[in-house]
C-alpha cells in the first residue's frame, strides 16, 4: 500500500468537495452561502495540512506524486487565491441570482486539480490533474448560462482547451515512445549527462508539451482564448481564472521543464525565450486600445506570464526564485484589482468600462488609492512590490547572460506602464461621472485593504517571502 | 506458411458458421413467416431519427444528458472487468481502491438523482 501521508491535503480536499456537493443537494434551499463557507474552511484546513508536510522531498503512489518545498510554496499560493476568490464571488453571484451551491464545489474540485498538477511527477498524473482542473473551469466560465457571452466564453474555452490537451497528450505520447518512460525521474536520468542531442522525436514531443502548457498559462501564441473568456465569464470567475489556475499551470510548467527536461535546457530555451518575448510584447501593445477593464486585465495577465517566463528561460535556482516571488506578488495585485472591478456597480448594475472609473478619487478615495497602488505595482514602479517581482527575474536573466531578453522585458514594461497609468489618470484627473454603489461589503473591503498592505509592506519586509521562495526554488535543483 | 494459415482456421470455420446462421435466419423467415411489409417495417432503423435527412438537425438536449450519464457508468463497468479478473493479485489495497472509486461514482449518482437529471419529464 502506498504512503498516503504526502497526499493527505489532496485526499482531504477531495472528501470536502464531495461533502459540499452532498450537503448542497440535500438542503432545501440551493443558495451558496453555506457551501461557500464550507469551501473556505476546507481551503484553510488544506493549507494547514500542506504547511504541516515539511519541505522534504517525498514521492508516493509509485513515484507518480511528489511533494517538496516547491510544491508546498505553490500549493499555499493556490489555496490562498482560491479561498479569496470564493469570498469575492458570493456577493456578485447573489446579486446576479446565480448563487447555486455547485459553484463552491466546482471551485474546490478545480483547486484539487491544481494541487495535483503542482505535485505531478509523471506525465500521466500531470494530465489527470490538468483535466480535473480544466473541466471544472470550463463549467465555471459558462456558469452564468443565461448570458450569451458567458456561454460563448465557456464553449470557446472548452473547445480550445480540449485542443491544447490533445496537443499535450500527443507530445507526452511522443516522449514516452522515444524515451521509454513517463516518469519524471526516469526521464531526467535518461537525458542526464548530455550524450549529444536527444532523438528528434523527443524534441518534437517537448515542443508539443510546451504548446499545451503555454495554452494553459495563456502565453503568446496560444493566448487567443484569454481576452474573450476573461470578458465573457462572470467577473468573480475571471478573478479566479487570472490567479489560481495560472499559478498552478505555471508551477507545472516549471516542474516539467526543469525536472525531466532540465538537462535539455539548451534545446528548449529558445522556445521559452520566444514565447516569453511574444507574451511581453503582445501584453504591452494589445492592451493599449482596450476600453473594457476585464479585457485589459486579460492582456495584462498575458504580459505578466511573459515576465514569469523569463525566469523559466533562465532555468536555474535564481530564475525559479524570481518566478515564485513574481507570482506571489502577482496574486495579491490581481486579487486586489479584481476586488475593485467587482465593486464597480452603478445603481445595482455591473459596469466594466475603464471610463466608468472616472473621478473615483473624489467619490470613493480609499478604493481609488488601493487601485492606484495595484496599478503602480503592476506597472513595476518602485517602491511597490511589483517592481521587486520584475527586479528578481530581470536580475536572474542578466546573471545568466540573457541580456536581450531582460532589456526587451524592461522596454515592454515601460510600454505597459501607459495603460496602467491611464487608469490612474482616469481615476484622479477625470471629472466624476457617477459614483459606485456603496457599501462594497466588509469582505471585499478587507480583501482590498489586505492586498494593498501586502504590496506596500513587501518593500519594507521582503525577507519572509524571498527566503521562502529561495528555499522552495532550491528544492527543485536538489541543493 | 501453412502453419500460420492453420492458426487462422478456427476463424474461417467461425466465419462460415456465422454466414450459415445468418442465411438460415433470413431464409427461414422468408420461407416460413407471413410477409406483410409496410413503409415503417421496411425503412432502415435508426434510433428514432429519419434515416435520410439533413444530419444537422436539432435534437432534444435530454438525449445528450442521458448519453453522458450512461457513458460514466458504462466506463465504470469497463474498469470493473480487469479489476475483477486480477482481484487475486492486487489484494486488499486493490479491493478498497475500487470501493473508493465506486463510492465517488455513487456520490455523483446521488447528486444527479436528487437534481432530477434522471426524470424524463
Amino acid at each position: 500500500m502506498p504512503n498516503l501521508m504526502p497526499a493527505l491535503p489532496e485526499i482531504f480536499l477531495a472528501c470536502a468537495a464531495m461533502a459540499i456537493l452532498m450537503l448542497g443537494v440535500f438542503r432545501k434551499k440551493d443558495d451558496m452561502r453555506a457551501t461557500a463557507t464550507l469551501a473556505v474552511v476546507a481551503f484553510a484546513v488544506t493549507a494547514l495540512l500542506v504547511s504541516g508536510l515539511g519541505s522534504e522531498r517525498t514521492t508516493t503512489f509509485g513515484g507518480m506524486f511528489v511533494i517538496d518545498g516547491f510544491a508546498v510554496f505553490m500549493k499555499t499560493l493556490v489555496l490562498v487565491a482560491s479561498g479569496l476568490a470564493v469570498v469575492m464571488s458570493v456577493g456578485f453571484l447573489e446579486r446576479e441570482e446565480i448563487d447555486r451551491f455547485e459553484y463552491p464545489a466546482l471551485m474546490v474540485l478545480a483547486t484539487l486539480g491544481m494541487m495535483m498538477m503542482i505535485s505531478a511527477n509523471n506525465l500521466m498524473s500531470l494530465y489527470l490533474g490538468l483535466e480535473l482542473q480544466s473541466l471544472s473551469l470550463y463549467v465555471m466560465a459558462a456558469y452564468q448560462r443565461d448570458s450569451v457571452r458567458a456561454s460563448e466564453a465557456g464553449l470557446k474555452y472548452f473547445v480550445l482547451g480540449a485542443l491544447a490537451s490533445g496537443m499535450l497528450l500527443y507530445g507526452a505520447s511522443l516522449i514516452y515512445g522515444f524515451a521509454g518512460s513517463t516518469d519524471f525521474e526516469v526521464l531526467a536520468r535518461t537525458f542526464a549527462g548530455g550524450h549529444g542531442a536527444p532523438h528528434a522525436g523527443v524534441i518534437v514531443g517537448i515542443v508539443f508539451v510546451v504548446a499545451g502548457l503555454a495554452f494553459k498559462v495563456s502565453a503568446v501564441p496560444f493566448h487567443m482564448w484569454t481576452p474573450d473568456v476573461y470578458e465573457g465569464a462572470p467577473t468573480p470567475v475571471t478573478a479566479f481564472f487570472s490567479v489560481a489556475p495560472k499559478i498552478a499551470a505555471f508551477a507545472l510548467f516549471v516542474r516539467v521543464m526543469v525536472g525531466p527536461f532540465g538537462d535539455l535546457a539548451d534545446q528548449w530555451r529558445q522556445v521559452i525565450v520566444f514565447i516569453s518575448l511574444a507574451s511581453m510584447i503582445l501584453g504591452a501593445f494589445a492592451a493599449i486600445n482596450q476600453t473594457n477593464i476585464k479585457r485589459l486585465m486579460a492582456y495584462s495577465s498575458i504580459g505578466h506570464v511573459g515576465y514569469g517566463l523569463i525566469g523559466l528561460a533562465v532555468g536555474n535556482a535564481a530564475g525559479i526564485r524570481g518566478v515564485l516571488i513574481y507570482f506571489a506578488i502577482y496574486l495579491f495585485m490581481n486579487i486586489g484589482a479584481f476586488a475593485v472591478i467587482l465593486s464597480m456597480r452603478q445603481k445595482g448594475r455591473m459596469v466594466e468600462g475603464i471610463e466608468d472609473l472616472a473621478g473615483l478619487s473624489k467619490t470613493s478615495p480609499m478604493m481609488a488609492l488601493a487601485m492606484a497602488i495595484f496599478m503602480f505595482s503592476m506597472a513595476g514602479i518602485p517602491p511597490l512590490a511589483g517592481f521587486w517581482g520584475k527586479f528578481y527575474v530581470f536580475m536572474a536573466a542578466i546573471d545568466a547572460g540573457l541580456v536581450t531578453l531582460a532589456v526587451i522585458g524592461v522596454l515592454a514594461s515601460v510600454v505597459s506602464a501607459f495603460y496602467y497609468l491611464r487608469i490612474i489618470k482616469v481615476m484622479y484627473f477625470d471629472e466624476p461621472v457617477e459614483s459606485f454603489d456603496r457599501p462594497i461589503g466588509r469582505a471585499m473591503g478587507a480583501i482590498l485593504a489586505v492586498s494593498a498592505i501586502v504590496i506596500v509592506a513587501f518593500t519594507v519586509v521582503p525577507s519572509p517571502l524571498v527566503t521562502e521562495a529561495e528555499a522552495a526554488a532550491s528544492t527543485l535543483f536538489g541543493e | 506458411m501453412d502453419a500460420l494459415l492453420r492458426e487462422y482456421l478456427p476463424i474461417l470455420i467461425f466465419l462460415a458458421i456465422a454466414v450459415a446462421i445468418a442465411a438460415i435466419a433470413v431464409g427461414a423467415s422468408w420461407i416460413v413467416a407471413r410477409q406483410r411489409p409496410d413503409s415503417e417495417k421496411t425503412s432502415a432503423y435508426e434510433c428514432g431519427f429519419d434515416a435520410f435527412d439533413d444530419a444537422r438537425s436539432k435534437f432534444e438536449v435530454r438525449f445528450y444528458l442521458v448519453a453522458i450519464l450512461f457513458i460514466i457508468f458504462d466506463l465504470e463497468v469497463a474498469f470493473l472487468f480487469p479489476w475483477a479478473v486480477t482481484l487475486g493479485q492486487i489484494g486488499m489495497f486493490g479491493f478498497w481502491s475500487m470501493m473508493v472509486f465506486l463510492a465517488i461514482l455513487t456520490i455523483g449518482f446521488v447528486y444527479e438523482w436528487r437534481k432530477g437529471a434522471l426524470e424524463w419529464e
